[in-house]
């Protein structure tokens, strides 16, 4: 762990003095994931960009990313290997769009890409779909308020289209409530759902949990991942109630705006992913179909 | 299926993207593996009649959905950099945040010299 650390520090030699290594190396922080953690929380947001040029390389596990004739690596120090050529290319272009310093709060694919490869939080398969079929219960299209009567309407008028397609598509029964407990989801809707994630692989998993826990709906991210409706829709959706409060006070351009453009990035990061991660079945479909 | 709108358009929007990416980093941008990428995918996947081609929509989807993630980190960065992480504002620019404006005193408040 201390050779991580200080491996990773060396690296870093042309960043800003950062504070706290004591804290880092005594171990009251907990395990190593948490050190680990604490290392990147202190971490400047924006660092100088020290490299030229990036280019893409295909090694023995995929797609590597060069940064001049470094290569790209994990913050858990792993080689950056992707599986899909259009996913390094898109992450290469991430890398390169970056002027002076590198934002890495604007790289989402990249982030995505490190969360799969290091499995921060360690979780399997079955835990990561558990998580994912866990938002059903407190869905937010399935959640509906009484008043005021106008807003009452455009949920049911925007959101029953969707849960219909959801229940059409998977053939289950979900429903909507406006209770505080929330619709009571029947087991067997749980189960279709959990077979039917346990179908993609475990990066696309990582990114289906991340728009789920973006979008804060389950049935709007498989509508996103299904190819049902647009980045732009599932977001707007997403945040009806906030477009409604926006329509009827105005729209502040320092939170309102920020917020759904940050959104929309991170959804539409989250979606891609998924599908460059599954598209293997995808291009012997097209094959298929030639 | 979503409504996409017309391939071109989101060609269109993408290579636009595109630009303005590597125009950031100061470098021509069809010599990006992204522009080659794109239109080599644009290319392969061009059908001639109207023919429903699911391929091709799904392909269509994948595009629209990077033109949005391109779009929204150029839109939220300029954002950033309009309104964030520039540390405290004066007085002046706050007011003028809630579209307000500081009060005027002709001939200089009682206190000035």
């Amino acid at each position: 762990m201390n050779d991580l650390v200080t491996r990773g520090r060396a690296t870093r030699a042309s960043t800003p003095p950062r504070p706290p290594s004591v804290l880092i190396r005594s171990g009251n922080w907990g395990g190593n994931n948490l050190a680990l953690t604490a290392l990147f929380l202190f971490l400047p947001p924006e660092r100088k960009r020290f490299y030229q040029n990036v280019s893409i390389s295909q090694g023995e596990g995929g797609f590597e990313i060069n940064l001049d004739h470094r290569k790209l690596k994990t913050p858990q120090a792993k080689l950056f290997t992707v599986p899909s050529e259009a996913l390094a290319i898109a992450v290469a272009t991430e890398w390169d769009s970056q002027k002076d310093t590198i934002k890495f709060y604007t790289m989402h694919l990249t982030t995505l890409c490190n969360t799969a490869l290091d499995n921060p939080t360690q979780r399997n398969k079955v835990q990561l779909i558990c998580a994912a079929v866990k938002f059903l219960e407190t869905d937010t299209i399935c959640y509906r308020v009484e008043e005021p009567p106008a807003l009452a309407e455009l949920q049911k008028n925007e959101w029953d289209p969707i849960v219909a397609w959801a229940e059409n598509r998977y053939n289950v029964a979900i429903g909507s409530s406006t209770s505080i407990t929330g619709p009571n989801i029947p087991a067997s809707t749980k189960d279709t759902f959990i077979s039917h994630l346990a179908s993609y692989n475990m990066w696309a998993l990582q990114g289906i949990e991340y728009v789920i826990t973006q979008l804060k709906s389950l049935i709007l991210s498989m509508g996103l991942i299904d190819r049902h409706i647009t980045v732009e829709k599932a977001v707007l959706l997403s945040r009806l109630e906030e477009e409604y409060q926006i329509q009827r006070w105005g729209s502040v351009e320092w939170a309102h705006d920020y917020d759904l453009c940050e959104l929309r990035a991170r959804a539409a990061a989250g979606t891609l992913f998924v599908h460059l991660c599954s598209e293997s079945s995808t291009v012997k479909h097209k094959l298929l179909q030639d | 299926m979503a409504a996409l709108g017309s391939p071109l358009r989101t060609l269109r929007g993408l290579l636009r993207e595109l630009r303005h990416a590597s125009a950031r980093a100061g470098r021509p941008y069809r010599d990006t593996p992204a522009y080659q990428h794109v239109m080599a995918a644009f290319r392969a996947h061009r059908v001639t009649s109207e023919k429903l081609c699911r391929a091709q929509q799904e392909l269509h989807f994948q595009a629209a959905t990077y033109l949005c993630l391109l779009r929204s980190v150029r839109e939220h960065l300029a954002l950033h950099h309009e309104y964030h992480g520039k540390g405290e504002r004066s007085p002046r620019e706050v007011a003028g945040l809630v579209g307000f404006r500081l009060p005027q005193q002709p001939g200089g408040k009682g206190w000035d010299p």
